[in-house]
């Protein structure tokens, strides 16, 4: 069995929803449903937990991973003081660290997301830092006590596809923890593509919430991570960058052991 | 001009070089075949900001409203923030020719008290709403930084983002309002062209442009977390006073890249006092004016207030717009009787800046904009 072990946790859906963006929460349930999604984010600016009848967190299955996030902070300190309000209220212990400071890309903050990590981490959370790709900071971040490291495929919402493809490819090659592709993810196949190249798990919202149809491609999207995360385990064949040369330089050597 | 507060290098910098530009001209020789490449083309340049307000494109809005849709839908999501204005006050200094509160037109003026505020600031929560923007007129005497300070510190007990429109200030003032709970700020310059500005605004510390001007900058260096620009629809040609408003916006983008910045698009609307619009602005021209700031800006919100009426709102909320007014009411203590409790009559001699032409309640408004598949967001913040 394929089990994402994570944060305190056993995950056998590698997709994770994003709710941000949907035209009504009470899509949420069938979404859920659907894909068999089992983590679910969720920006804590937006849950109003002194008014049940808007409370998106009523929404989602109980038996789903919630993982609140710190959107709109701008600093390490908001983000960290986000992420206390959100286990106050009974959010659990795991938290997507967002820290934006540039509103004409929403791209993040690595060095204040490194602050917040160690501070969180430190405090017994399970910390998910959306990221930049970039190798240093990723080892900061595993050093620091992250649960996982997410990088953007491409900005947020942007529905680009992995255009950090190389960058991302390095992180799953060089960090032994779990890399989860988060943001810019605008197709079912580049979520396979992300997850054939050894990615731990996508993180989706866009794509699905703006969709025609939703609940169908929420479940379109959990079918291709499922098949890319296979594709992956299955080991493909290696491709050939080079031709067989007809009369081979280290012929003389001899038979390779 | 006084010199008071003046950012260096502040926009009107940028503003000057553009401003004796002969717009009419460039405008009308914009083609149909340059507002297609804009159309289509990845990031939209000043020119091409300026293509898309030109009246060729004007003939082109159904391909421009798909593509504004989508980007908007990307960026936003299916979703509208609900927020309604409180006014505190409406003692004002100025004398504006457009504006209801100018201070010749006679009648009853006040400033609610702060327990006032915090009754009325109640009844707005009661309808689920968490987001506020409250108001005053230009008269720093009879509503003081600290008074509004007061009053946020009071509202943050029921609203998670409150948010000014009041008289423009020096720098530690918002700093104050930032340090009292204050997260958001919007001035509208009313007029970018500078003659037509001292021409409306006869008498008062709004005389003064540049203060006016460099307000939204200052609120950015204070830190507040929004900053929402807009000119007054009908008091110039629209056309240029929409590229100064998007080069505005752009320029403090640019600048200050960690404030979100939005505008709105307030159409002069009826008030108390005798004045008609100098120019018309048609529905065709608002949407136009609105999508095109979408393309220029694709990440700043826009603002669509209940000066427009319930058809268009609901017409408006697939083209652009991310945030909308509810259940508004532009009088001073509007919501409440002489005991605190929700208001059932009209009548006692106040009178509000201007006509609202949306008066449906944020129970009726939510329903709308559902109807419409979206999600209306009360609240989007969070007190940390």
């Amino acid at each position: 069995m394929d089990i994402l072990k994570i944060g305190g946790q056993e995950i056998h859906n590698r997709l994770f929803l994003g709710t941000g963006k949907f035209a009504s929460d009470a899509l949420i349930p069938d979404v859920i449903r659907a894909s068999g999604v089992q983590v679910v984010t969720v920006a804590l600016r937006r849950v109003d937990f002194e008014n049940q009848q808007e409370n998106m967190l009523n929404y989602i299955d109980r038996d789903c991973v919630l993982m609140p996030n710190t959107s709109g902070a701008r600093t390490a300190d908001e983000a960290v003081r986000i992420a206390r309000i959100a286990r106050a209220a009974g959010c659990g212990n795991w938290v997507k660290i967002e820290v934006v400071k540039d509103n004409k890309y929403l791209l993040p903050d690595n060095y204040e997301t490194l602050k917040a990590t160690e501070i969180l981490a430190r405090e017994g959370f399970a910390v998910f830092p959306y990221m930049s790709p970039d190798l240093m900071a990723a080892r900061q971040m595993r050093d620091a006590g992250a649960a996982a490291v997410m990088p953007l495929g491409s900005p947020i919402g942007s529905n680009r596809g992995l255009q950090t493809r190389e960058l991302v490819r390095i992180l799953i090659d060089e960090i032994d923890l779990p890399i989860i592709v988060d943001a810019g993810i605008g197709r079912p196949s580049e979520a396979a593509e992300a997850m054939e190249m050894g990615a731990a798990a996508v993180l989706v919202n866009t794509a699905i919430a703006v969709a025609d149809d939703p609940v169908a491609m929420a479940e379109a999207f959990s079918l291709a991570v499922k098949a890319g995360r296979q594709g992956y385990l299955a080991g493909p064949g290696a491709v050939k960058m080079y031709a067989e040369a007809s009369s081979p330089l280290t012929g003389f050597l001899g038979t390779d052991y | 001009m006084k010199q008071m507060g003046m950012i260096a290098m502040g926009f009107y910098e940028i503003y000057s070089k553009i401003k004796d530009t002969d717009f009419d001209n460039l405008l009308q020789g914009i083609t149909g075949q340059q507002v297609d490449r804009v159309i289509g083309a990845d990031t939209v340049s000043e020119n091409g900001f300026l293509a898309l307000l030109s009246p060729a494109a004007g003939k082109r809005l159904e391909p421009m409203a798909q593509k504004a849709h989508n980007l908007t839908v990307r960026n936003f999501g299916r979703v509208i923030t609900l927020y309604t204005p409180m006014y505190l006050s409406d003692f004002c200094t100025n004398e504006c020719v457009y504006c209801g509160f100018n201070t010749k037109n006679p009648m009853r003026r006040r400033t609610l008290t702060i327990e006032e505020v915090e009754r009325e600031g109640r009844l707005i929560a009661g309808t689920g709403l968490r987001h506020l923007l409250i108001l005053t007129g230009e008269a720093p005497h009879q509503a003081p930084v600290e008074y509004l300070a007061e009053c946020t510190r009071r509202l943050r007990k029921y609203f998670s983002s409150v948010s000014i429109e009041v008289y423009p200030m020096e720098t530690a003032g918002y700093r104050a309002l930032v340090a009292a709970g204050v997260d958001g700020m919007t001035v509208y310059q009313e007029v970018y062209d500078p003659a037509i500005y001292d021409r409306l605004h006869i008498k008062g510390p709004k005389k003064n442009y540049l203060f006016r001007l460099d307000a939204p900058e200052r609120a950015c260096q204070a830190g507040m977390r929004t900053v929402n620009l807009g000119a007054l629809l009908g008091l110039a040609d629209w056309r240029r006073e929409v590229f100064a408003l998007g080069l505005h916006a752009r320029y403090l983008q640019d600048k200050y890249p960690d404030t979100e910045i939005s505008v709105s698009f307030p159409r002069i609307r009826p008030a108390a006092g005798q004045f008609r619009p100098a120019v018309e602005v048609t529905d065709r021209e608002l949407v136009q004016m609105i999508l095109a700031i979408r393309f220029f800006l694709p990440r700043a919100g826009i603002t669509i207030s209940t000066r427009e009426r319930p058809e268009l709102r609901d017409n408006l909320i697939r083209l652009g717009v991310t945030k909308m007014s509810a259940g508004s009411c532009t009088e001073v203590g509007g919501r409440l009787d002489g005991e605190g409790h929700e208001r059932q009559s009209d009548g006692d001699g106040h009178e509000g800046q201007f006509e609202i032409s949306d008066t449906r309640s944020v129970a009726e408004m939510k329903a709308a904009i559902l109807q419409h598949g979206y999600q209306p967001v009360s609240k989007d913040w969070l007190v940390i």
